[in-house]
């Protein structure tokens, strides 16, 4: 019978039926970083357990870690001692850590793809929301809480129940100046922030096929914002092609025989969904969140909602409580809202290929007077990357602040903040509030080259007119 | 490891109304900055418990002395959406709160409660109401959630509840901390492994 994807991953990877129904899944690559695997090292210690399968656990540092002071101990007592501890388990348990000094630290999500550890027809999972970046590949992955981060690492499995499978497809070519996150903002406008509940979402279509991996990477980061607890693309040569000659990519004949395996598990023709949604690609417009979740979003040409236009009773309660919070103006046009920083980076958009388009645009300009703009790669190995073509340099002429990697203003973990109420363009991934580090601090969410268009005209702007897309 | 059977969950609840309601506000990053979850209760809703700007305590129902004590928490739809930060059901459950009413929850959150033994119950929206009238009515209301039935007692009325399966199954018969089960079966996961071409490759 003709079998999706995670169908085969999940049989693949199933050990055994659990007295409750679920199923205990093999997890073959854990991804662990400094925020959420102290606690599971603890209770580790505490049940007397050890790590199953220490060559299978990777560690980096992402969350906590500073993006302008490279020295430890760091300022903050907090941050070091979390830096500590993960680097203390790590040694002790026997666990590949890619510390600062390895020249390989990044968000943990950045890290797996450029490694070749992210794999096709594997699983993965990772104490943290955003896991889902490693579907690009084909892999099978799930964001965990602490407790299942210590099953993980004392069985290298963990309970769970199979899920649905919606196939998203998006077909055609996107217009000029639109981008794989306005792809994905547009889904969870569509589908709702929990339209994806109980879902695995495999994104397939023309668009994809043509999308590069690091395009896959930015869709299939924010499945989680739409409700889906794993998001997918099949693999396909673009995948092998990417994956070929990384650290952790098989070689010689293993690397054939590892592409013959990894082409097996991409869904079969004729396969069964659960559900299935058609978008066209040309109906996708640059697009940002004016609201406090995800699904809050418009295009750039349209108005912010007003309650007296909602849907429902519930719509209109959340209108008027996101309204409250974000100070927008109902019915009135988002753009040319005035912001007062701008962020480019996260798991969602902080890659290669999101600096480098954000550079060829704002090359020879400026960052408007008065907006704070920085600039955080998502890896030390991106960060290299971009240095070496000197991006780093183009963004700082334009008055990007070029930081270090990490996650840093995505979640406000370490000192980058919003401070009062700012008004953040950001690329990353959630706009709820408080998110970026102040209580009144307040989110747009959009793709890179939107976010630069704000950077240099100060206001929410339509990066097509801005930069003269067409 | 024996686990306790959690069949209901009795006690004074509190409403905190609103759909939504995603982990970040449930516990705000910057109190994940720690090593355990000792002393996350404290935190928790901390950025709509107190006032930004004096720091004092604003008109939160967590702050209302009328429901100082309450162990259920009452909420609206897609609660705990967000981040797979256990902080979040940790930070309940370390304030006192043994269950949470909603309408429905997000997925993630939902696993890294059960996993804690906290059971979650859905309910319909004009239940939770009825609910929450009883309850602001008078604070001292007794709310019964029983796991078995499914089903939530208040003053005398009964509505349905609604507990997934295989987490209903975990509560009552003591399994849902599932570490014991899956230790059981690590003999079964290196045969799984050894079938797995990247596990054994990465082995030798």
């Amino acid at each position: 019978m003709p079998q999706s994807l995670f169908e085969k991953v999940w049989h693949a990877h199933t050990v055994k039926k659990l007295a409750n129904g679920q199923t205990q899944l093999l997890i073959g690559t854990h991804l662990i970083h400094e925020v959420t695997s102290p606690q599971a090292f603890g209770m580790l210690r505490d049940l007397g357990l050890q790590v199953l399968m220490p060559h299978r656990t990777f560690a980096t540092v992402d969350h906590i870690i500073p993006t302008n002071e490279l020295v430890e101990p760091y300022q903050d007592p907090l941050a070091q001692a979390m830096m500590d501890e993960v680097r203390k388990n790590c040694a002790q348990f026997g666990i590949t850590f890619f510390d600062r000094a390895s020249g390989k630290q990044g968000i943990v999500h950045i890290v797996g793809p450029e490694q070749g550890i992210t794999q096709p027809g594997t699983t993965i999972a990772s104490g943290d929301s955003h896991p889902s970046p490693h579907g690009a590949f084909g892999a099978i992955a799930f964001g965990i809480g602490t407790s299942q981060v210590r099953d993980v690492l004392a069985t290298q499995t963990m309970a769970l129940g199979e899920l649905k499978v919606r196939r998203i497809e998006v077909n055609g070519k996107l217009r000029p100046g639109v981008y794989a996150k306005d792809v994905i903002l547009h889904l969870i406008r569509q589908l709702g922030v929990n339209g994806g509940t109980g879902y695995a979402y495999e994104y397939a279509g023309s668009t994809f096929d043509g999308f590069t991996m690091e395009e896959r990477m930015t869709v299939c980061n924010m499945s989680i914002e739409g409700g889906a607890r794993v998001g997918y693309v099949n693999p396909d040569e673009t995948t092998f092609a990417y994956l070929k000659g990384r650290p952790y990519s098989p070689t010689g004949a293993a690397w054939d025989a590892a592409v013959t395996g990894w082409k097996s598990f991409a869904s079969d023709a004729g396969c069964r969904y659960d559900d299935v949604v058609k978008i066209n690609a040309a109906d996708v417009a640059p697009s940002v969140t004016w609201g406090i979740n995800p699904g809050q979003g418009i295009t750039i040409n349209e108005n912010v909602p007003s309650p007296d236009t909602a849907t429902s009773a519930d719509d209109k309660a959340g209108i008027i409580e996101a309204l409250a919070y974000m100070k927008l103006p109902a019915g009135k046009p988002i753009k040319g809202t005035k912001i007062n920083v701008a962020f480019l980076g996260s798991c969602t958009n902080g890659r290669l290929s999101d600096f480098q388009e954000v550079a060829k645009y704002v090359k020879g300009r400026k960052v408007a007077p008065g907006v704070k703009a920085i600039a955080v790669p998502g890896s030390q190995i991106v960060a290299l990357q971009c240095e070496k073509l000197g991006i780093d340099k183009v963004l700082a002429e334009a008055g990007f602040e070029w930081r270090a990697a990490g996650c840093s203003m995505c979640l406000a973990m370490n000192p980058d903040k919003l401070i009062g109420d700012q008004l953040c363009a950001s690329s990353s991934n959630r706009n709820f509030k408080g998110r970026q580090g102040s209580t009144t601090g307040r989110t747009l969410l959009m793709s890179p080259v939107m976010v630069a268009a704000a950077a240099v005209t100060g206001a929410v702007a339509d990066a097509r007119e801005v930069f003269a897309v067409n | 490891m024996a686990l306790a059977k959690i069949t209901s969950v009795s006690g004074r609840a509190v409403n905190v109304p609103g759909n939504d309601i995603d982990t970040d506000r449930i516990i705000p990053a910057r109190f994940m900055k720690c090593v355990t979850f000792d002393g996350l209760g404290e935190f928790l809703f901390y950025d709509v418990r107190k006032d930004t700007t004096t720091g004092n305590d604003t008109n939160h129902p967590l702050n209302d002395p009328r429901f100082k004590g309450a162990t259920i928490l009452l909420s609206g739809a897609n609660f705990g959406c967000g981040s797979s930060r256990e902080h979040a059901p940790q930070a309940i459950q370390k304030y006192g709160f043994k269950a949470v009413i909603a309408e429905n929850f997000a997925e993630i959150f939902f696993g890294n409660s059960i996993t804690l033994g906290m059971p979650l119950a859905c309910a319909k929206r004009e239940d939770i109401a009825k609910i929450a009238a009883a309850v602001e009515k008078n604070p001292a209301t007794e709310v019964v959630i029983d796991v078995v039935k499914q089903e939530i007692r208040f003053s005398g009325q009964t509505v349905p509840a609604q507990i997934r399966d295989s987490a209903r199954d975990a509560l009552v018969n003591g399994r849902w901390d599932a570490i014991g089960e899956l230790l059981d079966g690590v003999p079964a996961v290196t045969e799984t492994a050894k079938k797995l071409p990247y596990l054994t490759a990465a082995s030798t």
